[in-house]
């Protein structure tokens, strides 16, 4: 699969970012197929959010060669912004418009033909048709989040980036947003999330790839080396611990 | 466009940043009326200063909110990662700050006008007033934009503001004292243009220098 003549959805190699004399991304070399679904674990302040910050465009990397949906975000990022989809800690909504007006908003900022018809589109995809005429102020945190994807998938980019997605979402939601990643990983985009949630990341990565961010490297993990499901989830556990660092 | 109807909008609906603003200036004509004995002798030698001191002011409250609400919501980071080029972004809140400080001006210019005894129907006036509110637009915009990343922004945006904005604040009073005292093109060929080439100097820098301010 190849989406924009890129044979990759991320390639990332020896990669690199520090905060002062802080190192947060060392050496780091990430690779994501078309198609494919990266579920990321990690402590705090591991650099998950740095990495889809920097993925984003929204930071500039200290060293490295990237690739995000075939375009460098550094030298080309408004290519690469038109190309993905980011569901943050913020939702990026404004508050006292609707969530329709929202939506028209950001369509115009992407530049979309069509807005009326691709804002009903991707407020009936999470199901927040009967809530799209209120003002975002009025609507719970979880139905904040649900306008909040459908912000990043409204221009339907190739490639989606997603930061603890399921935080304040309920368990239907949790559902809608699990089967939206597997459609798009199916049409043959790619996503990359973070969790914390092992149960859930274990879920969402059966049809993809799971990862665990440590000492600055990505480190795929492969189901099959372990024993059980159990010990797997132990392993990931483990990888939540925050560790001191010297 | 597509910002100001966004802020137009968000305006309309809160109301939290005209409306004070406008407060604000017609406190300071009130009160500087009263503080102040304004002759008709001594008309032309206060009210621009006093003006003048009622918009300054008054935009530094205006330009204060510009990037706290985007901050706030989120709104800056989702401005950020859309295929926008930051000058467009700039330039957008530019022309916002402008025409809320325009809206501003217009009902506060004629309250003065009154209250100090002067005509503000006055073409080199009001050319006056639109050229420096550019300016104060073009600077406080960016000033904003800086601001708001710090945790004391409310002090922080006039002290940047004002030290920069002085060319504009002296080259608006001298062309508003020669306005309101009758005069027309003597002493105005010198200060309009002045207020022009700040403008232009501003029009370029400024957008430059904000693609730096928001990028980390």
């Amino acid at each position: 699969m190849s989406v924009a003549g890129s044979d990759f959805a991320v390639r990332v190699e020896g990669l690199e970012k520090s905060f002062g004399h802080w190192p947060v991304l060392w050496d780091l070399d990430l690779t994501l197929d078309w198609g494919q679904l990266l579920v990321l674990f990690g402590a705090n302040a591991v650099g998950k959010t740095t990495l889809l910050r920097i993925l984003s465009t929204q930071a500039r990397p200290d060293a490295g060669t990237l690739s995000v949906a075939g375009y460098d975000p550094v030298r080309t990022p408004n290519a690469v912004r038109r190309r993905i989809g980011v569901v943050g800690h913020q939702t990026c909504l404004y508050d006292d418009l609707t969530c329709r007006e929202n939506l028209v908003y950001y369509g115009r900022l992407f530049g979309l033909t069509d807005i009326p018809r691709r804002v009903d589109e991707a407020i009936s995809r999470v199901s927040l048709g009967h809530r799209a005429d209120q003002r975002v102020r009025t609507l719970s945190n979880g139905m904040q989040k649900r306008a909040s994807i459908a912000r990043a998938i409204l221009h339907r980019p190739p490639l989606l980036l997603l930061d603890e997605p399921e935080a304040g979402l309920d368990q239907e939601s949790t559902v809608m947003l699990q089967g939206l990643l597997k459609e798009w990983a199916e049409s043959g985009g790619a996503a990359i999330m973070t969790t914390h949630n092992v149960d859930l990341g274990l879920a969402w990565g059966e049809t993809g790839k799971i990862g665990v961010l440590a000492d600055g490297k990505v480190q795929v993990q492969e189901p099959g080396r372990y024993a059980n499901v159990a010990e797997f989830r132990q392993v990931l556990s483990s990888s939540l611990v925050t560790r001191q660092r010297n | 466009m597509v910002l100001v109807w966004k802020d137009i909008l968000l305006e309309v609906r809160s109301r939290e940043l005209v409306i004070s603003v406008l407060v604000f200036g017609l406190l300071v004509a009130v009160v500087f009326n009263f503080a102040l004995d304004v002759t008709p002798q001594r008309v032309t030698a206060i009210a621009p200063g006093i003006l003048w001191v009622a918009f300054a002011f008054a935009a530094t409250m205006a330009m204060s909110r510009a990037f706290v609400r985007e901050r706030e919501q989120g709104g800056l980071e989702g401005l950020l990662l859309s295929p926008v080029s930051r000058d467009a972004i700039f330039l957008g809140k530019a022309l916002t700050n402008l025409l809320f400080m325009l809206l501003v001006e217009m009902v506060l210019l004629p309250v003065f006008a009154v209250l100090f005894g002067f005509s503000a129907m006055s073409f080199t006036l009001i050319g006056t007033i639109v050229l420096a509110t550019l300016g104060f637009s073009l600077v406080g915009t960016l000033f904003s934009a800086i601001a708001a990343q710090t945790r004391s922004r409310e002090i922080m945006l006039p002290v940047l503001f004002f030290p920069v904005i002085l060319p504009v604040i002296i080259g608006a009073v001298e062309a508003s004292t020669r306005a309101i005292g009758g005069e027309t093109t003597v002493g105005l060929g010198r200060w309009l243009p002045l207020l022009a080439v700040f403008d232009a100097l501003f029009l370029v820098i400024c957008p430059w220098v904000f693609s730096f301010v928001v990028e980390e």
